[in-house]
């Protein structure tokens, strides 16, 4: 399995998840633990470019995978588009959600280029505001940052856009 | 092991600007260590053993079969607490671990240590404990155990032209913050133990924590760590006294975290409430007198809920001009689940009802819900129902005159699904669907009331780093993510005039600042941040920074600042000037619902809120944003359904708290008169917004349905078991 580029192996329980091996055997902490249960979205990671709920995968099935974490998405000290407009836009408070929410914003971004429909719109269509919160609606957030997250990934699109 | 933040910041963003978070790089990196991110070389895994039963005799505990797993290092009861064996914010009436008893479900009973989570967890379900199991009080009516009664009385006439009566439910909320209870108890070469936690209040925690564990306060050290959220959950004690009591027998340290279904049962919740109101005003809408009881369900212990009956009593009709009031609140013990804090503090329960009076007022009156609210708004210059003055602006009847006269947003919809109630779930094609409007107002105390010294301790160090002029903000005040961290860097910057500036980790090193609740901190760590700030300048002698940094080296000043005193309320009458500062929100909630269905989208919130002064305007949003939704879910979503004592939806899949599809776009106002009383004369805002969300959104759905829907949240029975034209409360049967 390569974690953000480098690497790494290791043997585990076919029942550790990917979370875990992630979090508790290679110090990977960015992706967040919130419920263990695919409810919550913080612990969302990209597999292959994909997103997913790594408290729903098991490490096992991710062999030879590559896995990209939020400490994979900064290159250097240049922040990653999406890091940068969460700040600017103040996408977040306790930050808890926010490794979930950037990788999932990631993905989202790649998947509507890609012309990939969401669970309601047919085709992809603009990535408006009611689009994006469709499309974000499996990362939760209790501080209630949304319309910040919905801000800072609508100006990413537009930059992307132009 | 411990980097929480390193929070030097060069920007030069004092106050009133949207300063950046100091901590925003490290969080967006996913570099910001939160409490269950820790990890020391050696450290061992806790485990909690909780009761199943709401209420038992404990007959005995059998650890014998825990201890024969493989990798197990302790198994701790209430036997092996070192020092005192309770604890509690305003009485000492929780047990470490039970003693013979059980109270609530989920009471901790034992602990494991383990060299693997899973094996403590293995061993946990391996100690045999004999429960005698005995009836539950958790009807809140029948319970004769009573915390707290205060009751409010003025005037004696209590007869009116109109008189409109109600009774009204609000169910049991959780904070539920997205990262959960964690801590790691480190043993010192001292005998002393070092905690590495996510809290509220360091000291308070310290203060319960040393008793217990028999060890003087200076050998119990806490540093904060990163705290993912936390609402009031994090008020109270949780795994605190385990953790240090299994690093403490073992010598060695020992992380717990909880899971999210441990988390619900780990922290005090918002206490549900039955009220019944009675409003008496004259034909043309003038409130004569209200009469209110206002019942709480503390559940097994006390928390602190004193003081939220006293919020609920003092602030129980609202910020309305009453001038005969009847007003009793009475806070009571079950053996449902503790309740405590939460954002809004024992004013949330009470404005729903209030407002849903106010409605009902507007309609027997034959007045907008906007002009009934108007007529009766206090104002600079009014008398609470306690008696106390308010003495700071208070402009209520301009703010809703401000929020009416906001636009509207387009509707009711078309056909697109995403903006129709219940988004994919929605099986139809929207005829069922109607929109309503509504409004509601809060009233907030600001900071701790009745008598308590609340305080906060700022300790601020001006030098030279490399020839250029530097600052180290140190306080023990709790970053929850309000973005305290951001405000205290930029109070530093304006007073002193420096641009560099580093907020040291919080920690028990400096005095107390408090908690990281009431709305208080941007007020006290805010002043005491500024009183330390000035007595730095005051020594440069009048020199720029750097030449007085040249000339006199390192500077450093430690001040302590209190809030106005405030003062108990009678016990009898309820008189008296409880409160230091009050603060008021209102909003309109504009939803669609599908009557048929009983599903309710919420189109639009639009909020106006008095702050005094805009210290971040970034943040201020984020503030009233966040209480918005967490209002918005206490409306429509959020109860934790408990049934004789048992909790039967702890996990996110089935207590649901807002999405981002349920969070509406927001128009907002600020408004900033200042209160002269306060640093800056800022108002605390966090928990305003909170209150006055929840009765808008649900007198939206009443203008939608027609059904009088006395109950938060409203469920979609609610609503579509009703619609068939039939006159309903909006109760179950
Ligand atoms: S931790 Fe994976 S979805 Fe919540
Ligand atoms: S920022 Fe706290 S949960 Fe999203």
């Amino acid at each position: 399995m390569r974690v953000n580029g480098a690497a790494e192996s290791l043997d585990v329980e076919p029942w550790v998840s990917l979370l875990d091996a992630l979090r508790d055997r290679l110090g990977v902490t960015g992706p967040k633990k919130g419920c263990d249960q695919g409810a919550c979205g913080a612990c969302t990671v990209l597999a292959d470019g994909v997103r997913i709920n790594a408290c729903l995968a098991l490490a096992v099935q991710y062999d030879g995978k590559e896995i990209t974490t939020i400490e994979g998405l900064a290159t250097g000290d240049d922040l990653h588009p999406l890091q940068a407009a969460f700040i600017r836009h103040d996408g977040l408070q306790c930050g808890y959600c926010t490794p979930g929410q950037i990788c999932s914003a990631v993905a989202m971004l790649a998947e509507h280029r890609a012309g990939m429909p969401s669970a309601v719109t047919e085709r992809s269509g603009e990535l408006d505001e009611a689009e994006i919160r469709e499309r974000m609606s499996g990362n939760l957030c209790r501080c209630g940052a949304y319309n910040g997250i919905v801000d800072a990934i609508k100006d990413v699109a537009g930059q992307e856009a132009r | 092991m411990t980097e929480t933040a390193s929070t030097t910041t060069t920007a030069g963003q004092g106050v009133g600007e949207s300063a950046r978070r100091p901590d925003a790089v490290l969080k967006v990196t996913g570099e910001f260590a939160y409490a269950s991110d820790l990890w020391l070389d050696g450290m061992v895994w806790g485990v909690t053993l909780r009761s199943p039963h709401p209420s038992a005799w404990i007959r005995s505990i059998d650890v014998g079969p825990a201890l024969k797993i493989d990798g197990v290092l302790a198994v701790l009861t209430h036997e092996d607490v070192p020092g005192v064996k309770f604890f509690g914010l305003d009485r000492r009436d929780q047990p470490v671990l039970a003693i013979d008893q059980v109270r609530y479900q989920g009471e901790p009973v034992a602990l494991v240590a383990a060299d693997h989570p899973e094996t403590a967890r293995r061993a946990a379900a391996a100690i045999v404990v004999d429960y005698e199991v005995r009836a539950a009080v958790t009807d809140p009516r029948q319970a004769t155990d009573v915390v707290r009664h205060q009751p409010v009385r003025r005037g004696d006439t209590f007869e009116a032209e109109v008189v409109v009566t109600g009774e009204y439910e609000v169910g049991m909320q959780d904070q539920a913050f997205l990262g959960p209870e964690s801590g790691l108890a480190v043993p010192a070469e001292d005998g002393g133990v070092d905690l590495y936690i996510a809290t509220q209040w360091l000291h308070v925690d310290r203060d319960q924590l040393a008793p217990c564990l028999g060890l003087p306060h200076d050998k119990v050290r806490l540093t904060l760590s990163g705290v993912g959220g936390a609402f009031g959950a994090r008020e109270d004690l949780s795994m605190q006294v385990h953790a240090c009591m299994l690093a403490l027998r073992l010598n060695r340290p020992v992380k717990i975290v909880y899971g999210r279904e441990e988390s619900f049962f780990g922290h005090v919740h918002r206490h549900p409430a039955l009220m019944r109101y009675e409003h008496g005003a004259t034909r043309d809408g003038r409130l004569v007198y209200v009469k209110a009881d206002i019942l709480l369900d503390g559940g097994a212990y006390c928390s602190s809920s004193p003081a939220v009956v006293g919020n609920a009593a003092s602030l129980g009709v609202g910020p309305y001009e009453v001038p005969n009031v009847r007003v009793d609140a009475t806070g009571v013990y079950t053996n449902n689940p503790p309740c405590g804090a939460m954002r809004g503090f024992g004013a949330v329960q009470a404005c729903y009802a209030y407002e849903s009076q106010m409605d009902r007022l507007a309609e027997a009156c034959g007045l907008s819900p906007v002009e009934i609210r108007v007529r009766n708004a206090v104002s600079q210059g009014s008398r609470l129902i306690t008696g106390q003055l308010i003495d700071a602006p208070a402009p209520l009847a301009g703010m809703l005159r401000d929020l009416e006269s906001m636009p509207l947003p387009e509707g009711p919809p078309a056909t697109d699904l995403r903006a129709l109630p219940g988004g994919v779930s929605q099986t139809t094609r929207g005829e069922a669907v109607r929109r309503g409007v509504g409004y509601g107002v809060g009233i907030k105390n600001i900071c701790f009331s009745e008598g308590f010294d609340d305080y906060s301790t700022a300790r601020v160090r001006a030098e030279l780093v490399g020839g250029e002029p530097h600052v180290t903000v140190h306080t023990a005040a709790a970053e929850v993510g309000q973005g305290l961290v951001t405000l205290q860097a930029q109070i530093a910057r304006t007073e002193l005039g420096i641009a560099n500036v580093t907020v040291a980790t919080a920690d028990t090193a400096v005095g107390s600042a408090g908690s990281s609740s009431a709305s208080r901190q941007s007020y006290v760590t805010g002043g005491a941040v500024r009183a330390a700030c000035e007595a730095v300048r005051k020594r440069f002698d009048g020199l720029p920074a750097r030449e007085a940094l040249e000339r006199f080296g390192p500077i450093e000043e430690t001040r302590e600042y209190r809030h106005r005193p405030t003062y108990p309320m009678d016990p009898v009458t309820g008189q008296g000037d409880s409160h230091t500062q009050l603060a008021l929100c209102v909003h309109r909630a504009v939803v669609d619902v599908d009557v048929e269905l009983g599903l309710v989208k919420v189109v639009e919130l639009a909020a106006v809120q008095d702050v005094g002064r805009v210290l971040n305007p970034q943040a201020l949003e984020g503030q009233i944003h966040g209480g918005s939704a967490q209002g918005l879910g206490l409306a429509l979503m959020e109860e934790i359904q408990v049934r004789d004592g048992l909790v039967l939806n702890p996990s996110f899949t089935d207590y649901l708290i807002p999405t981002i599809l349920d969070m509406p776009p927001m128009q907002t106002k600020i408004l900033e008169n200042p209160d002269p009383a306060a640093p800056y004369g800022l108002r605390g805002a966090g928990e305003p917004p909170t209150l006055s969300s929840t009765p808008a959104i649900a007198a939206a759905v009443r203008a939608a349905t027609g059904l009088r829907l006395t109950r938060v949240p409203i469920r979609p029975e609610d609503i579509a078991l009703f619609n068939n034209g039939e006159v309903s409360d909006g109760k179950r049967t």
